[in-house]
């Protein structure tokens, strides 16, 4: 791969440029640029686009030709010839492609505008997620591996980096490391100067934009000395932080012990993470209760043969039966709210200095079920049937509350909330979910011995089940549904794989049509 | 206030004669013009014509130092009716819009106008919005020059080409008394290029002598018996008028070519694609040289018969390259052909693919089925069609021909999902990213005041169940789109309301139809509310006011709430809509507020109240707002003025990652990120730096009950001497009380750090 290749064009053909831009990104700004910076430097250039409707958020692509006036000769009557140059980038005839987002760069690609005999690919690798993949219930980011790994093929160069990021550390915009990339590819018979000229000459934000253009030229070296391209990691997932050598505090040192000595060392990362939620969440002997949960699977998983299978039981139920154990409620967000690290968080989102006045305000709306689940059982039972004091709380609760953590006011509210903590275990709402983790452990357990695979994947149904209100009552239901059928399919030998494919359906969309679908489609009944 | 300024970029309508100008294609033509001694300008906004209104709105002071005088038009139709200044008085005239959606609003007068035929130069601009990027049906004006005996041009795309159509436009209109159209499609609207200028003239005629000394001539008038012999007159007098103007100044042009037996014909329009395409085939050079003869019709209407036969003589067969269908053109050249006897073969339609946009790549296509019947020694010594791939997989991928797609199946779409996929491109290459990059329809901005409208009404139908809902033209349609799936149907600007006319029963649900402030304007007080009063409607009118004709630019409209110094604006739609008799109105004045969005819908859904009701729902338009409002609080900020600067946030810890907020708020600031979390695999949202602090999804959140991790984070930009002792002493309590709170937590911790 040639780093300094040069295009001039020739007599024949013009050098040809796409840019693929969305919406707001300054996309025709990066053209005007190119042509600005063509035509001072004895080039003819013609750029077009097809805005429409796609100027709101959508995609729009820009193309641009350019030929050298040196190029130009004259016809036998005197006049010039002029060039007839295209109004659109042509499949496989398109020199240098410039994309302002990586699924742009997949667009450019699924058009036929990069390829490999021709085309440099310029592509910020940043993603703007569009909004199919956001309303997912689950996760439902595209695969930017597979993108990456096409654009290394399809092009003949190809030049990637987080230009985003780039651009906001530089006080600008994208458009600008874009403009300085492509100075940097040196593909254009253009020197760095002229570059930077054509962005003195646009006279707006010129320094932030020299800053952001010279930090885009020195992304092209960088890609050259190529660290590895697709780097293996989901960029969706955490790792969990290995297990400390000591426990933070004394007291739980004893559980941490317990970990490091009765658990399969390849869980005990994951372990450490579970038992902290549940310790943050209640207290020590919650944390206590997890692991005596956790090694009742863990023995069942020895039992069912769960080494050769590298206890893989264990390894997931570590992770959901702390997420099940800290069920969200009133309680939990109060405590997180009013987190001083919280605090410094929300001041580097708007990049406020640590003088200056800032503060937030909460939106909380809890439901009169929320407000029941704090209370005990028996006070429930007793207070629902009296329809004063159902009005009562109810208008109480009102329209929600608009709480400032910041304030003394708010945050002793917020702590007061918090310190509910203590009576969590007597309320309604822990016995609901204390039962309904015992039944599912339970069967998790009598499956493991009869079907590993589906009990792992009875495990994994827990990540269904997340929220607050109706959002945790949808997820309850399809995670209820899901347990009904580990119980119908129980006999099958690909029973596991079913599952799964229930599970996978249940994320894809919020009112459970793909589940329904997927239920219709294995003849589960109704 | 308009979203894109020229104010920069009509300086250049200044130029000194003999300048060369480098600009877009709608400022090209402003200068044409301008150089053509106009009289006045009117139009409609829309794309891809929306800019030309727009450079004429800040050319003003220009416009008026030459004695132009333009106007926005109230629509298409009074654009056209515009042009009857040019009827009996010598003044050149101009309009623009967008078509053919403009043009079906304008044709009742363009009908007129063309009947009774034009004293002074009329010259109609229409951007065809045909192809890829356009924002409505596809269709051909070409059908309403032929229909009501207009001229159509159709240049060469190049900006001296298509500057000389306005010089020739309006002569010709002249020589031949008849109203001319001027082309212009979406690429050549936004092509940057250049041309050499003439010297601005000043009209020879003026509006003002035309109001003193008034002429009338009945035979002009669309009066029977005086329309009947209009009929004659335009095929026995103007139409050889026309046709001798473009043959002695030969607007069509001839280009030889060393293979004379065959040769192509096409628009003007189309020239530069077919030229790039013939390059491929090795058939042609970068400037123009052609082996096959060539006939470019820079006129697409009328056609002249004796350059076609002149151009036929002696040739095998022609292929003629027309856009779109039907096959006028086509049919046309097979009339001249065999009423003359002369034998070459038309080809077309039959080569080419009969609908959608020529690319390049189709029009590659085409030009090699001509060629491999009838020269297929030339295409065996030209460049491959397919482009060079790899050789390792060159096997794996199928031939790079594209496969057409039968209309029927983009027809047969019913789920917006589905429309979402069937905007997508062809998939042709890079088969391996099929399923993996997510299509990019159109939405609303950031911190757009229609959102929180149709989150709103999202609610209100999880409440009272679906309703039947009527969309019309503008931003508002975006709604269609994921992820709020809203609106039934779409029938033409200002249309909502009408479109839900037969909805009109006794029954459980009511409807419901949207319409925007634009649309209204434009024709939707009278054709919507004034006919759903009339008719006793019992449904549900939503009006959008957002301040501007948001779609198109923001430009402004009678009820724009901003001073603008040429036009009289503040002109409230309720009280519009009450002095046509609607008794049941509601102005939601703060769209944001999702909640009293919510129940002032459900309360038109549900009132007992029989006949109209309208729900004008009235915040600013985002884009508009925004490029207002930031520099003035940059301003504040520098000046030492006290500012709250908002943004909004999501806690990540407290987000659940079940996206139940984007579901309903769709906002393209509310994105997702990495949860941070081991224990929390699914990513949560997020909200980015584009956040203007609206604060509809903290609403939405509010109003669904959804979950508590939205805040509003407030900065106080200079803050009083006060406000900085009450920080202090808070941060003092506050930090008290969280050292505490974080003692205990780290008396129950496994790790050092606490978060």
């Amino acid at each position: 791969m040639s780093s300094t290749r040069t295009l001039g064009g020739s007599a024949q053909r013009p050098i040809t440029i796409a840019v693929l831009a969305m919406g707001g990104q300054g996309g025709g700004v990066l053209v005007d640029w190119i042509v600005d910076l063509a035509e001072h430097n004895g080039y003819l250039a013609q750029s077009t686009s097809v805005p429409g409707v796609a100027q709101r958020t959508g995609a729009t692509i820009y193309y641009i030709e350019l030929f050298a006036l040196s190029h130009l000769s004259a016809h036998a009557n005197g006049q010039t010839r002029q060039p007839v140059l295209a109004l659109m980038p042509v499949p496989g005839e398109v020199d240098i492609v410039i994309c302002s987002e990586l699924m742009e760069a997949g667009r450019a690609m699924q058009r036929g505008l990069v390829t490999p005999d021709r085309t440099t690919l310029i592509t910020s690798t940043h993603r703007d997620f569009a909004t199919l993949e956001k309303v997912v219930p689950g996760n439902g980011i595209a695969d930017h591996h597979a993108v990456l790994s096409a654009a290394q093929k399809h092009s003949q160069r190809f030049i990637q980096a987080d230009m985003q990021s780039l651009a906001k550390s530089s006080g600008s915009v994208i458009s600008a490391v874009l403009f300085g990339a492509l100075s940097g590819a040196n593909e254009l018979p253009f020197t760095p100067t002229a570059y930077e000229e054509t962005v003195q000459r646009a006279g707006v934000g010129v320094q932030a934009s020299l800053k952001a253009f010279a930090a885009g030229a020195k992304v092209v070296a960088q890609a050259l000395a190529a660290a590895p391209l697709v780097d293996a990691a989901d960029p969706m997932a955490t790792a969990p932080q290995p297990l400390p050598q000591r426990a933070a505090s004394a007291a739980v040192e004893p559980l941490r012990l317990r970990i490091e000595t009765q658990f399969p060392p390849h869980a005990h990362a994951m372990l450490g993470a579970g038992l902290q939620r549940v310790m943050e969440y209640q207290d020590i002997a919650y944390g206590t209760e997890y692991l005596d949960r956790m090694q009742a699977v863990y023995s069942a998983d020895q039992n069912a043969g769960g080494a050769a299978r590298g206890f893989a039981a264990t390894a997931e139920c570590a992770r959901w039966l702390a997420v099940a154990m800290s069920y969200d409620d009133v309680i939990r967000v109060a405590d997180l709210k009013t987190r001083p690290a919280r605090f410094a968080r929300v001041r580097e989102e708007i990049g406020a200095p640590a003088g200056e006045i800032v503060g937030t305000v909460e939106f909380f709306h809890p439901r009169l079920e929320e407000i029941y689940g704090l209370l005990p059982p028996k006070l429930v039972r007793t207070i629902d049937g009296i329809g004063w004091v159902r009005k009562l709380l109810t208008l109480a609760i009102g329209d929600g509350k608009r709480i400032r953590p910041h304030t003394l006011r708010g945050q002793l509210m917020l702590q007061a909330m918090a310190g509910l903590r203590r009576w969590r275990r007597h309320s309604l709402r822990h016995a609901t979910e204390t039962e309904h983790i015992q039944a599912w452990m339970d069967k998790v357990v009598a499956t493991l011995p009869v079907d590993y695979a589906l009990a792992v994947e009875m495990i994994v149904c827990r990540r269904l089940v997340k929220g607050y209100s109706d959002t945790h009552a949808r997820g309850s239901s399809k995670f209820d549904q899901l347990m009904r059928a580990a119980t119908l399919l129980a006999l099958q030998s690909d029973a596991a794989e079913q599952l799964r494919g229930l599970r996978t359906a249940a994320l894809q969309d919020a009112k459970g049509d793909a589940l329904r679908a997927k239920w219709v489609q294995l003849g589960l009944p109704a | 206030m308009a979203e894109r300024s020229f104010a920069a970029e009509v300086q250049q309508l200044r130029a000194e004669p003999g300048t060369v100008f480098r600009g877009e294609g709608i400022l090209a033509v402003t200068k044409a013009l301008l150089e053509s001694g106009v009289g006045y300008v009117a139009g409609y906004q829309g794309s891809p014509i929306s800019h030309l209104m727009d450079v004429l709105s800040d050319a003003q002071p220009i416009l008026k130092e030459l004695g132009v005088h333009f106007e926005p038009s109230a629509s298409e139709a009074t654009a056209a009716a515009t042009l009857s200044a040019s009827v009996m008085y010598p003044i050149r005239g101009a309009v623009t819009w967008k078509s053919t959606v403009g043009t079906n609003v304008a044709s009742d007068a363009l009908s007129n106008l063309a009947s009774g035929g034009v004293t002074g130069g009329a010259l109609i601009i229409i951007g065809e919005d045909y192809g890829e990027g356009s924002s409505i049906m596809q269709e051909r004006s070409h059908a309403f020059a032929m229909k009501s005996q207009m001229w159509l041009l159709d240049p060469r795309p190049n900006l001296t080409s298509i500057t000389q159509a306005v010089h020739t436009g309006f002569a010709l209109s002249e020589a031949s008394r008849t109203p001319v159209m001027l082309q212009m499609r979406v690429r050549s609207c936004h092509v940057h290029g250049s041309f050499v200028t003439q010297e601005n003239k000043r009209p020879a005629f003026t509006l003002k002598e035309a109001l003193e000394s008034p002429v009338r001539d009945t035979s002009r008038i669309v009066l029977p018996p005086a329309a009947y012999l209009h009929e004659h007159e335009k095929i026995l007098d103007r139409w050889p008028a026309a046709v001798r103007y473009i043959e002695e100044h030969q607007l069509n042009e001839f280009f030889d070519g060393d293979i004379d037996d065959l040769g192509i014909i096409m628009l003007g329009g189309m020239y530069n694609n077919t030229l790039r395409a013939l390059m491929a085939h090795g058939m042609a050079d970068l400037f123009g040289n052609s082996r096959l003869p060539l006939y470019v019709m820079n006129v697409a209407y009328p056609v002249i018969e004796s350059e076609v036969l002149r151009f036929c003589e002696g040739k095998k067969a022609v292929l003629v390259i027309e856009e779109g269908q039907p096959e006028y053109h086509e049919q046309t050249l097979h009339t001249i052909v065999g009423r003359a006897g002369v034998r070459t073969t038309i080809h077309g339609k039959d080569m080419l693919t009969m609908a959608g946009e020529y690319t390049v790549t189709e029009l590659k296509k085409g030009l090699a089925a001509f060629l491999d019947r009838y020269r297929p020694s030339a295409l065996a010594q030209a460049k491959p069609l397919a482009w060079v791939r790899k050789p390792e997989s060159a096997s794996a991928v199928p031939a790079a021909a594209p496969v057409a797609k039968a209309p029927s199946t983009q027809i047969a779409v019913t789920s917006p999902q589905a429309a979402v996929a069937a905007a997508a491109p062809l998939r042709l290459a890079a088969p391996e990213l099929n399923g993996i990059v997510p299509p990019r329809p159109p939405g609303f901005c950031v911190g757009c005041p229609e959102r929180p409208i149709f989150s709103a009404m999202t609610l209100v139908q999880e409440q009272l169940g679906q309703h039947h809902i009527a969309g019309d033209i503008g931003c508002h349609l975006f709604a269609a789109m994921p992820p709020f799936h809203i609106g039934a149907s779409t029938m033409g600007y200002g249309l909502g309301a009408s479109s839900a006319a037969a909805l009109n029963v006794d029954a459980s649900k009511r409807s419901i139809a949207i319409m925007g402030d634009g649309g209204f304007w434009h024709n939707g007080l009278t054709s919507g509310i004034g006919n759903a009063v009339f008719n006793k409607a019992d449904g549900v009118i939503v009006i959008v006011d957002n301040n501007y004709s948001a779609a198109t630019g923001g430009q402004d409209i009678l009820s724009s709430r901003a001073d603008n110094t040429h036009r009289s604006t503040y002109h409230a739609i309720e009280t519009a809509v009450r002095g046509v008799g609607v008794e049941w109105v509601r102005t939601v004045r703060h769209t944001y507020d999702v909640t009293t969005m919510r129940n002032t819908l459900n309360e038109a859904l549900t009132t007992n109240y029989k006949g109209p009701k309208v729900v004008i729902a009235q915040s600013e338009c985002s884009l508009n707002k925004q490029r207002r409002v930031k520099p003035q609080i940059a301003a504040a900020v520098k000046r030492g003025e006290r500012v709250v600067k908002e943004k909004f946030g999501v806690d990540a810890a407290v987000c659940s990652g079940d996206h139940a907020c984007i579901r309903l708020s769709g906002c393209p600031s509310l994105t997702l990120k990495n949860s941070g979390d081991p224990l929390k695999p699914d990513p949560v949202a997020h909200v980015d730096d584009g956040c203007v602090a609206c604060g509809h999804c903290g609403e939405v959140a509010d109003a669904a009950v959804l979950c508590p991790s939205f805040y509003r984070t407030e900065w106080v930009r200079n803050p009083s001497r006060w406000e900085r002792t009450v920080d202090t002493w808070r941060r003092k309590a506050v930090g008290w009380l969280q050292q505490r709170q974080q003692r205990a937590l780290q008396a129950r911790s496994l790790y050092v750090e606490v978060l």
